[in-house]
Order: structure tokens, then C-alpha cells, then sequence
């Protein structure tokens, strides 16, 4: 193993398809239109010195390092500024150009620090190692003068001396080693999108400053290490490489959080983890990474991981640390008596879309083969349920149609129900890029989210609506497209079904859809709501991106469709810059779905009550397969206070804090005789488990992660689970122990199975995916390379299908008692239940859940910024602090729930979507008032938790 | 964000500043030069506000603010004397000139008199070569400055 070294070529690629031939020291090249000298050099591996240029940025020119000589034109143009043009002939070494290199490098050196040595960047540093390229001896300047590197010069202090900045958690600027090439600047600006550095001062006191001359931690700055990845010198540098060194060998992997899915090189100190970096030839991020992907890794080394199983008969017990083998027939001998006692059906499992494709795989396998029931279920079922159902109802299958370097070719956005700056974060900055260039966004959100205005990004319309009536705007959205005579009527005639289009436009044209006759619902303004409909039939491609605010709710699967058919009306489907993408909440959750976690479906999608289906699993597992579909989550809990369901087996997922109405889950659980819980943490939902299983984390594992593009991405283990077993191995030794005679050495083998029996996946293996780096399936016979983008040439379905949406309110709704309706989502630095980053440093930002309030309401209710105030509804209360702020309307608030204190699903309902039992978590009517401190509920549970955690250590072996 | 507006600070002033100017192209210089001439410097607490109205970073108008050596964060004395120090001038023994003014004000360069009277600035090069030394006493170009002509403008700024 060697420590992988990206080449940088200095600018980024051209996309002209053009051709230019030149020669280059004597070598002929031939490279697109508009690539720079230093590219084509670059490409025909001739390295022209360089500090200010670096592919992930537009050339800048200002080092001048990277000069060179053209035959036929005057003086020494930069390489990185100067396009190629046909027939050029370069020269990137003459006499001349060493002593110009020569002489910058001696005044860049004058003004830095000697004490390589001793710093951070030795044998990382883009300044040393030009120092190296073009042969510096010799300083004549000397040290003596106007520096910005020493704090006193001879006795008196030195004002252009300024000390470390350490405030932020992750990484350190130190302003004396800067040589001010402004690559973290225009990192910041050009990749993420968030301008929150700058060049302050001019010529010898040019200075990087974050915000206005503050700290890194108090400015805009979101975190996301782009400067320090861009940063030549060790200014910008990872706390971890200061402490720990250098790293010696990577391997490249897949971020474990959401599911935009960056590929990132782990790079390695042993079995020590120095740093993450993202991988340019990842092609979900393409080098870029969030503050979670890139920092927030600390949580698999923290105080609170579990690394032994633990069991307890009850759970007012404390956990008893023992072996695996003890743990596995305690778990062994209760499931079995529970089945023996109760019926097969009296147990199940819950899949994670925390965990690789083949360990969530094995796990539905683990009910369906050795249970022999289908009672699994998955976190998607709370999440992207309703997607799986809508996208394939209206056009054959269940995944986003796009790959994300779609977005680079779209011309109107519409982001409807997330909010990818702090959701989906890379994908957020991908997409901020494409609106720089000019393409035009529309968001359909309660809440004035980033994307609606933040620097250089604003939103041509933001239509407010009120939390729960997405579907009722949306086909006022098509109203408009219908009466206007907006739709694009030969892409619905060739690749819809005519007859259903022409009943749904007859539907959306009735005056009852009209954003006039829904404005009094919704909220939304008709004017705007039809120039946006206006704008997104005729703006070019257009682009829907949505997340949990569409499908989270009672009517989620019929919003989802009705996405779909506006993407079918305006022909916004099949090609690239278009399409209806979700962007899945977690890693995995397209691979969880994928592999057959749900309990009516075997893996790809395919129904349960199939024959032929379950004759494929039935002949290679050896075993008959339940032809009933088997229990959702909610159904397991119901059945739990029923006494019919008794044991359980849930890997990496917190049900009680992640899933609606928390006392009902604790009830369910509480009414179980056998609770496994596999996960790293004593999560809330182990407060009522009888068995601990210590997972492990997605750096000690192999296997893949499915990604919201369905690009499968490899996992790959760079240390030993310090638990000893990887997720996979565990649920193999379950399964084993339960009589099922597994024997897979490797997840490649579980891929391989999982390849010979789903169609989708007929030609994925690991040496595909080894050769390839990723495949977006289907990749099968018909589609050998997999499938960037879906239904190009036709739906999977056949025709498209258009689905009327009629609008029905959901029960939940706002009163005199409970006026207010709450809306929850995610913050950039945590990550859903927070189990991973409340325990990192990211806890610098968000330390609790707040509830923002408009001032309106703030004030009719007496409440100040900052107190805390009891949050109820018909089904819980509980108690946090507000936050004043006119991002929400009046009459809605909102709060985030990465917090087990805050136990916002106290509030939510059981309200959930008509089709897939999709819990309504984006609307409760609440109330909200002044309060002292915490609930009652919040106290007893914080009790309770604290007592079921309380764990007796094995004695150390003799 | 760790700013402290502070009472005097009057950001409706500046709102209506930029509202006059916003549908310009390129609005951030002539706002910033707006404000100066409003309240005599460009505060601080202003920055944020202009960056909001004009959806830039705080970060980009503190850049643009600090790269003009012009634009003040806080006010400059009752007159503003600002000395050449580019090559001409220097040649023609600006350098004596600039001490000698120095220790006249008791001030140094980019200093305001304690009694608020005189601030005195290095400018590099007046376009006003030809008469060199040059020196600019509030808005108005001096050529063939000297000892004496110093002298003068002290006693004049600080009468």
C-alpha cells in the first residue's frame, strides 16, 4: 500500500470537444480547446513549477512560478492563464525562465518561516517542494527586514506578526507561513460557494481573512476544508497531521453520512487514521467534502463506543459485558423459545441504511431464510418510502433519475422539501456552482432555507408554503403548465400514456387547482407560484431535487408522483440537466431499499407473493420463503403492545429517537421479551434492549454504500474493527448460531449473490467495481457500464404514467389549542440522531436543538430569544430553547431533532403516508409557551435512560 | 457573530445608503464612497449590513474596504494632509519632507492628532511628478512642497 498522490493539473479540465495540437518541450500534445499550457504540460507529465495553481480552482496568476516561452510572442506568459492554440510551441525551461523562477522563489522565501523541520507540511508542502523544482541556494534578501514571520523583530513587537488561529476545532491558520497564493480563497468561493474568505489589505499587508478579520469559528466559515486541502503550505492545516505526522499509505473509500456519497481517500498511519481527503476521481463530489465527511470521524475512537457484548435478562438490569459466544446464545436461546412459543412471526429485524449493501442484505436474509418470515423493515420506511413508491408507479422504478453531475447542465432548479446546503452539503455546493453560472432556482419551502438568498445565490422565486399542502401546490403547478399550454405535448405522446395524460390534465385544469383558488391554502402567492410554473416548463432543463419535506408526510407518495408528472409534462426527463432526484438522508439508504429490506419485497424490488421470485432465493438458500409480506415497523410495534410480537433484532438504526411518537416506540419495546441492539453506541432505543451487539464503523469494514445516484461505491476496511468483528461477520455469527450454516469469508461474496440473484445488479463484482471505481446500476447485460442517467430512451415502465393527484389535508391540524405547526430538518455539522457527531467536535456548532420562531409569534407569547419554552402537541410535549428569526412564517416553527434531550418525536403523530405508512414528521400542530426547564417526560427519561446504561465490566480474563 | 452593533450605530442610515445606489453595476465602490461621505468613515457594523443588501459575503466587502487605503474605519481628523512618498518625490527629498512633518503634527503616518485637529498620510504618487515633492491638503494637490510650506499648513490646520 502507497500513499495515493492525485495528479493536480494546475486548472481544470476543458469540456470543449474540440481539439488543439501543440508541442510542449518538444513533445506534441493534442488536448480540448481551452485547456491551459500548464494542463497540457500537465498531461503529458511535464510539471511547469507552480504555487498559485491548482485543478480544483480557475487559473489565477499570480505566483508566477509557472511562467514559460512561446515561440512567436513577447515575454513570459503564466502557463495556468495562457490557453493552448494551435500549433503553439513551448518552452517550460529555458535559461531565462529558471532565473525569473529562481528570482520569485528567493522573495517568497525571504517573507516564510525556516523551520521546516519542524513543520506540519514537511513532506506535504507545494512551497518546499518548488524551492526543490527550481533550485533556490540562496536568500540574498536575508531576514532582517519587514516580515510576517517573526512576533518581535530585534526587541520591538512586530505588527504584521499575527498569531495562530486555532478557534476552529478541526484545523489551524497560521498566518506567518502564508505566502498569500489565495487558493483557500478561491476554494472557498468557486468550490464550496460560501465566499467566507478574503484578501484583506493590499500589496506586502495582503493578509487571508476569514470574515471580517475574525476567527475561522465566528466567521462565515461552514467548515468544509476546501482551503485546507487547496493551502500549499502548512497556514492551513489539520490539527490531526500537527499532532499526529505525515500519513504513509490511503486507501480510498465512502463517507459514511449522508447520501450524497463522497468518495474519500483515508489516509493512513498504520492502523491510525491521519486524515480524510477527498478524491477528485470520486464522482459524487469530485474532490470536495463537507465538515462531517472530512472531520467529523471521531466518533469511532470516543469514550462512550461499545467494544464487548453485553446482555441483561431485564432492562431495569444493568448490562453485563461477556462473550460473543456467551452473548450469541443468550440472544440464540431466547429467539428460539420466543418462536417456539409464540410463532415464527413473533420475531423480526430491522435493516440499516447505515450499513453496507451486503450486511443489509444478510440481515433480510437472517428473518427471510433463517427466521422465516418476512418481518423486516428499514429507517427507510420513515424516510424515502414514499419515493420508492411514487417513482415507481409513475415510471417503472423506484431511483432518482440523475446522476449529480446532471446538475451541471441544468438551467432551472427546483429544490421542493430540503435543503441541500445543510442536508446534502457537497451536493449543495455542486449545485450553488451551476446557479453562479446562471441556471435559475425556484424552492418550495416553508422556510427562507440558504439556497432561497445567501452570497452570489438567489433564488428567482421561493414559493412559502404552508408546512403539509406540497401536493396541493404542486398540482397548482401543473394547473398552470395545463391552462397555459405550457407542456411539452410531443414528449408526453411519444414516451407517455396519452389517455392518462390527457385525464390528468383535465383534472389539473379545473379551476379548483388554480394557484388563485389555492392561495388561501397553501399560502403561496398565485402570481408568484405561476411565474414559477412559467419559468421551470420554459426555462430549459429542468431539475427537481427533493428530500424529506415531500415525502414525510400523509400524502408523501402522492406528492412524489405529482413530482413525477411534472417532470413528464414539461419533458424533463432522459437526458442530462434534468429529472426528479431525491436526495436520500442517509449513505445507504438506496442500498438498504435496493436489497430487499422492506417487508413485501425481496431484493430488487420484487414482490414477495411472486413465485418465480422467491423460487430464485428459495433454490440457492435452500429454504421456503414466506409468501406474506411480513411486518412495517409500526406494525412490529403495535403487534409488540398487542403481546403477538416479542423479539427483535435492530442493526445500526435508533428507532426510538428517529421514529414518530417516541412513547409509543417505548411502549413496543418495552413490551418485548427480546430486544438486539447492533450498534456502536448505547443509543436510546438500548435503553430497552436485553442484548448489545458492538458494531463496527465503516472504516473497519469492506462492503458498499448505494448512494442517492445509485452509484455503488466501494467501502474498504483501513483498520481492524476494534470491536473484532465487522457488522457483516456479526450478523453471520447471529445467523450461524440460529442454525443457518452461512459460510461467506469476504463481503465480495455476499455481492455475488446478491448479483446472481437481482437483476439490477446481474454485473456488478468487485473487480468491476475495482476497475471502474463506481457503477450506477442497473448494470446488467443491457447496460454493462451501468446507468449514469434512467429512461433515456423510454420509462422502464413503458410509458410513462401520469397519476392524478388529488389533494387531501391531513387529519393533523391547527386549532386553539394548537395553533402553530412544526416543521423539522437537519443542521450542516450533525447528522440525524446526532449519534456520530454529537460525540465529535462539531458540537463546537450546534450543542442543542433550538426552536425557531417568528417574532411575531415569539412575541404574542412573551418569548425571548434564547428562553426556553414547552413545545406541545395532541401526542407528547417536550421542552428547548427558542430562537427568534424570520426564516420561518408566522404560524410555523421549526427545530431539529440531533439531540436525544430535545426528543422532538415526542411531539410528532402517528399521522403517516397513505401508501407506505411514512410517518407525517414535517407537520405537527403545536403549541408553544413560555417554560422554566424541561418536561417532566425529559426528566424521567434522562432517569431512565441514565439507569439503563449503567454496565458491569467482565473481570479481565486469568 | 461576536459584533458588537453598538447603539450610535444608525444601519437604517446605511440601508438607505445602499438603496440609492444598489441598481447601480458595480454598487459596492460608489456605496462604500457614499458612506464615507455620510458619516465620515466606514464603520465596522456597516459591513455586514452592505454585504446583506448586496448578498455578498462579509468576508468580500471587508476586502474590498481594507484593499482601498482611502476608505476609513474611523474618522479623520478636521483636515487631512497626505505627503507623497512614490519615487519622483522621493527624488526631490520627499523622505526629509515626511520626517519633518511628522514631528511638526507629533503625529505619524496614519495618525490623527489627539485634539482631533490634522491626520496625516503617506499617498504614493499625486500624478503631480512634475512638481515634486507633493503633498495634498484636504482634497487640494500642493506641489514644490518644503519646510516652510509644512509649517504653514500646520499652523493653518491647527488654528
Amino acid at each position: 500500500m502507497r500513499l495515493i498522490q492525485e495528479t493536480d493539473f494546475g486548472t481544470p479540465a476543458s469540456r470543449s470537444e474540440k481539439t488543439v495540437m501543440l508541442t510542449i518541450d518538444g513533445f506534441e500534445v493534442t488536448v480540448p480547446e481551452g485547456t491551459s499550457v500548464m494542463r497540457a504540460s500537465q498531461e503529458v507529465g511535464i510539471s511547469v513549477p507552480k504555487l498559485c495553481a491548482t485543478d480544483m480552482v480557475d487559473a489565477f496568476g499570480s505566483c508566477r512560478l509557472c511562467v514559460v516561452e512561446i515561440e512567436g510572442r513577447n515575454g513570459t506568459p503564466s502557463s495556468c492563464t495562457t490557453p493552448v492554440a494551435d500549433g503553439m510551441v513551448v518552452h517550460t525551461q529555458t535559461g531565462k525562465l529558471k532565473d525569473i523562477r529562481r528570482g520569485v522563489m528567493e522573495l517568497y522565501i525571504s517573507d516564510h518561516p525556516l523551520d521546516c523541520l519542524t513543520c506540519a507540511a514537511n513532506g506535504d508542502c507545494e512551497l518546499q517542494d518548488m524551492a526543490g523544482a527550481v533550485g533556490l541556494r540562496d536568500v540574498r534578501y536575508g531576514y532582517e527586514g519587514d516580515n510576517h514571520v517573526v512576533a518581535r523583530n530585534s526587541d520591538q513587537p512586530n505588527m504584521r506578526w499575527m498569531p495562530k488561529d486555532e478557534s476552529n476545532p478541526y484545523f489551524t491558520y497560521d498566518p506567518s507561513k502564508c505566502i498569500v497564493c489565495s487558493r483557500c480563497v478561491r476554494a472557498c468561493e468557486e468550490v464550496q460557494g460560501t465566499f467566507a474568505l478574503t484578501i484583506e489589505g493590499r500589496g506586502f499587508d495582503s493578509r487571508v481573512s476569514p470574515g471580517m478579520h475574525e476567527d475561522f469559528l465566528s466567521s462565515e466559515c461552514v467548515s468544509c476544508g476546501a482551503c485546507v486541502q487547496a493551502c500549499p503550505t502548512a497556514t492551513l492545516t489539520e490539527k490531526s497531521v500537527i499532532e499526529i505526522g505525515q500519513p504513509e499509505h490511503s486507501v480510498v473509500t465512502t463517507c459514511a453520512y449522508c447520501g450524497v456519497g463522497c468518495s474519500f481517500k483515508a489516509e493512513m498511519r498504520g492502523e491510525e487514521l491521519v486524515r480524510m481527503v477527498p478524491y477528485k476521481d470520486g464522482k459524487a463530489n469530485r474532490g470536495h467534502s463537507c465538515v462531517k465527511g472530512r472531520f467529523a470521524y471521531g466518533y469511532a475512537n470516543h469514550q462512550d463506543r461499545i467494544l464487548n457484548p453485553m446482555i441483561r435478562d431485564t432492562i431495569d438490569e444493568p448490562w453485563r459485558e461477556v462473550s460473543w459466544d456467551e452473548a450469541l446464545s443468550f440472544t440464540t436461546n431466547k429467539l428460539k423459545k420466543l418462536q417456539k412459543d409464540h410463532g415464527k412471526n413473533s420475531i423480526g429485524v430491522i435493516t440499516s441504511s447505515r450499513c453496507t449493501n451486503e450486511e443489509t442484505y444478510l440481515v433480510q436474509k437472517l428473518t427471510r431464510a433463517v427466521f422465516g418470515n418476512n418481518n423486516t423493515d428499514t429507517c427507510a420506511r420513515v424516510c424515502h418510502s414514499p419515493t420508492g413508491y411514487g417513482l415507481g408507479q409513475a415510471f417503472g422504478t423506484s431511483a432518482g433519475t440523475q446522476d449529480f453531475d446532471s446538475v451541471e447542465h441544468t438551467d432551472v432548479v427546483i429544490v421542493i422539501g430540503a435543503n441541500p446546503t445543510d442536508g446534502h452539503p457537497v451536493f449543495g455546493s455542486r449545485l450553488k456552482k451551476r446557479l453562479r453560472e446562471g441556471a435559475q432556482l425556484i424552492v418550495i419551502d416553508p422556510r427562507r432555507i440558504d439556497l432561497v438568498r445567501s452570497p452570489h445565490i438567489k433564488a428567482a422565486h421561493h414559493l412559502p408554503l404552508r408546512p403539509g399542502t406540497n401536493v396541493a401546490v404542486l398540482t397548482a403547478l401543473a394547473h398552470v403548465i395545463v391552462t397555459e399550454g405550457l407542456m411539452d405535448e410531443a414528449f408526453i405522446r411519444e414516451r407517455c400514456d396519452w389517455d392518462e395524460f390527457q385525464d390528468y390534465a383535465e383534472f389539473a385544469a379545473d379551476e379548483r387547482h388554480s394557484p388563485e383558488a389555492t392561495e388561501q391554502l397553501t399560502g403561496v402567492p398565485a402570481e408568484e407560484l405561476r411565474k414559477a410554473a412559467r419559468l421551470f416548463a420554459k426555462g430549459g432543463n429542468g431539475a427537481i431535487y427533493y428530500g424529506l419535506g415531500i415525502t414525510e408526510h400523509s400524502q408523501g407518495s402522492t406528492a412524489v408522483m405529482a413530482l413525477a408528472n411534472l417532470a413528464m409534462m414539461t419533458g424533463n426527463i432522459g437526458r442530462k440537466g434534468v429529472g426528479v432526484n431525491p436526495l436520500r438522508g442517509q449513505n445507504n439508504v438506496q442500498g438498504s431499499c435496493d436489497m430487499g429490506s422492506f417487508p413485501h419485497e425481496l431484493p430488487g424490488y420484487r414482490h414477495v407473493k411472486l413465485p418465480e421470485v422467491r423460487a430464485i432465493f428459495e433454490s440457492l438458500w435452500g429454504v421456503e420463503i414466506d409468501s406474506e409480506p411480513g411486518l412495517r415497523i409500526p406494525n412490529m410495534l403495535d403487534a409488540a403492545v398487542d403481546g403477538t410480537f416479542k423479539g427483535i433484532y435492530i442493526q445500526g438504526e435508533d428507532i426510538l429517537q428517529s421514529d414518530p411518537d417516541t412513547h409509543h416506540v417505548a411502549a413496543g419495546l418495552a413490551a418485548m421479551e427480546c430486544v438486539v441492539v447492533h450498534d456502536l453506541f448505547l443509543n436510546e432505543t438500548a435503553n430497552y434492549a436485553h442484548v448489545f451487539l458492538p458494531g463496527s464503523t465503516f472504516l473497519e469494514k469492506d462492503g458498499t454504500f448505494t448512494n442517492a445516484e445509485r452509484r455503488i461505491n466501494r467501502v474498504r476496511k483501513v483498520m481492524s474493527p476494534k470491536n473484532g468483528y465487522a457488522d457483516w461477520e456479526i450478523t453471520q455469527l447471529l445467523a450461524n448460531a440460529m442454525g443457518g450454516n452461512w459460510s461467506y469469508s469476504h463481503p465480495s461474496e455476499i455481492m455475488a449473490e446478491i448479483a446472481a440473484t437481482t437483476p439490477s445488479f446481474a454485473n456488478v463484482t468487485y473487480d468491476l467495481l475495482e476497475e471502474k471505481g463506481s457503477i450506477q446500476w442497473p448494470c446488467n447485460e443491457a447496460h454493462p457500464d451501468g446507468s449514469p442517467i434512467m429512461h433515456v430512451d423510454g420509462f422502464v415502465r413503458g410509458k410513462g404514467k401520469f397519476i392524478v393527484t388529488e389533494y387531501v389535508a391531513t387529519d393533523e391540524r391547527t386549532g386553539p389549542r394548537f395553533p402553530l405547526l412544526l416543521t423539522t430538518g437537519r443542521i450542516l455539522s450533525q447528522y440525524n440522531v446526532g449519534a456520530q457527531t454529537r460525540r465529535t467536535a462539531n458540537v463546537a456548532w450546534h450543542e442543542e436543538d433550538r426552536l425557531e420562531i417568528h417574532p411575531h409569534d415569539a412575541e404574542q407569547r412573551g418569548i425571548r430569544d434564547g428562553d426556553f419554552v414547552r413545545l406541545a402537541s395532541r401526542a407528547g410535549e417536550t421542552s428547548l430553547r427558542a430562537l427568534i428569526t424570520d426564516r420561518v412564517a408566522p404560524g410555523v416553527v421549526y427545530t431539529t431533532f440531533h439531540h436525544p434531550g430535545t426528543q422532538a418525536n415526542v411531539i410528532t403523530t402517528d399521522y403517516s403516508d397513505w401508501a407506505t405508512n411514512c410517518p407525517e414528521y414535517k407537520v405537527t400542530a403545536v403549541q408553544v409557551t413560555p417554560s422554566n426547564g424541561p418536561t417532566e417526560w425529559q426528566v424521567e427519561y434522562d432517569a431512565q435512560a441514565k439507569q439503563s446504561r449503567r454496565i458491569v465490566h467482565a473481570e479481565p480474563a486469568e | 457573530m461576536g459584533l458588537d452593533l453598538s447603539s450610535d450605530f444608525d444601519g437604517n442610515r446605511i440601508q438607505a445608503i445602499v438603496d440609492e445606489h444598489i441598481n447601480l453595476e458595480g454598487p459596492l465602490l460608489p456605496i462604500l464612497h457614499a458612506v464615507q461621505e455620510d458619516l465620515g468613515c466606514i464603520p465596522q457594523e456597516a459591513l455586514p449590513v452592505i454585504a446583506n443588501k448586496l448578498n455578498l459575503s462579509r468576508a468580500e466587502v471587508h476586502g474590498v474596504m481594507s484593499f482601498y487605503h482611502d476608505f476609513r474605519e474611523q474618522p479623520a481628523g478636521r483636515h487631512v494632509v497626505k505627503i507623497c512618498r512614490a519615487e519622483a518625490c522621493q527624488s526631490m527629498g520627499s523622505d526629509a519632507i515626511a520626517e519633518h512633518a511628522k514631528s511638526r503634527f507629533k503625529i505619524g503616518f496614519g495618525d490623527t492628532a489627539p485634539d482631533g485637529s490634522v491626520t496625516l498620510e503617506a499617498v504614493y504618487c499625486l500624478g503631480l511628478c512634475a512638481c515634486a515633492p507633493a503633498a495634498m491638503v484636504d482634497g487640494k494637490v500642493i506641489g514644490r512642497v518644503d519646510e516652510a510650506r509644512i509649517d504653514a499648513i500646520s499652523s493653518e490646520v491647527r488654528s
